[in-house]
């Protein structure tokens, strides 16, 4: 009888193991760069090339620094909602357009939606890689110090956007107020 | 069925004997260029490459990867190594910014002891209880006398199977 309790338990704790790694999801690589600064970078804006945006435009008040593409899929679906949170006005969207093309991104932005303050050109993708980006989209959740608070990877949902970057935006905003 | 094992044992080495391996007709992935004319730089660009791992397609080293980020990333390890920055710096920036997954060798630390030890204690149970079963087994007695006249039967069992005597 302890032998059948036995083997049940180790064959339990297996199950249980298998089902947490099930859960997982390994395309979600937790970024090193939460609590850091973010990455320096200077780069000429997608619809007027002669003018730049760099991270000092970030600081002062909380972004959201979108990562986005003309021929990324996800990004598509994720515009309605960072269009609604553009509409309601919470918090600044800023984008960086990655390894694009200038012409299909601003073609893109007339049929989608712009939801962008503003739009950074990283054709070569060199300040993505810089801000540990790995897919698109991803977005950044930036304090009013510059310092990366939380990263969302892949698209934004509602859930995402209501459980987990609305609040955080408000408590940075409230932060940065005192 | 007990003969099959060692047969059974070698099919499971079968895929660590690197000759079998090389034998295989896997296409080879195109072998991604450096640039470098020097061989010394070209096989430092090259060993940097395959202990990076590429984080869109997991399983693939940045050396075999055709993804774009990992085409990104070999430009980068290249431009850094013309900057002349060491092995270490560059896997530091990358670190830095993609974290320990990147690296395919795990650095020492505590999360990672279960992975690098595990194995070995999973070993060192086994033999344990391997060396505990073959005890009790060789300290066993051999179960209890044989019953009266068992012996008498044996030998009359034993006779008859050699058959009628001419």
């Amino acid at each position: 009888m302890v032998r059948y309790l036995v083997s049940f338990g180790l064959f339990a704790i297996l199950v249980a193991l298998l089902a947490v790694g099930l859960g997982h999801d390994p395309r979600r690589i937790p970024s090193p760069l939460i609590g850091k600064p973010a990455p320096q970078f200077s780069l000429p804006e997608l619809a007027h090339p002669e003018r730049t945006l760099s991270r000092k435009d970030l600081l002062g008040k909380v972004t959201l620094f979108n990562v986005w593409a003309s021929w990324c899929v996800s990004c598509r679906d994720e515009m309605r909602v960072l269009d609604a949170l553009a509409k309601s006005g919470v918090v600044p969207i800023y984008g960086l357009n990655y390894k694009d093309h200038r012409t299909a991104a601003l073609e893109w932005l007339k049929a989608f939606g712009n939801p962008y303050v503003v739009n950074a050109f990283d054709q070569a993708g060199r300040v993505a890689i810089n801000w540990g980006v790995y897919g698109v989209p991803e977005t950044f959740v930036v304090d009013a110090k510059g310092i990366i608070r939380y990263k969302q990877i892949g698209p934004i949902t509602p859930y995402a956007l209501n459980r987990k970057i609305l609040p955080l935006v408000r408590r940075l905003q409230e932060e940065a107020r005192r | 069925m007990r003969r099959l094992y060692p047969l059974l044992l070698l099919l499971l080495l079968m895929p660590a004997v690197p000759a079998v391996r090389a034998a295989s007709p896997a296409a080879a992935p195109t072998v991604p260029t450096s640039g470098f004319t020097n061989p010394r730089e070209d096989a430092r660009y090259h060993a940097l490459l395959k202990n990076l791992r590429c984080l869109v397609c997991q399983n693939e080293s940045l050396q075999d990867s055709q993804a774009g980020l990992a085409k990104d990333l070999r430009r980068e390890v290249r431009d850094q190594m013309r900057q002349g920055k060491s092995n270490r710096d560059i896997v530091r920036y990358l670190v830095a910014r993609y974290g320990d997954f990147v690296l395919y060798r795990p650095p020492l630390m505590h999360s990672t002891y279960l992975l690098w030890f595990g194995p070995f204690i999973g070993l060192l149970i086994g033999i344990v209880v391997l060396v505990a079963l073959v005890r009790k087994r060789a300290r066993a007695p051999d179960g209890e006398p044989p019953p009266d006249g068992a012996r008498k039967r044996l030998v009359e069992l034993l006779r008859d199977r050699e058959g009628p005597k001419t």
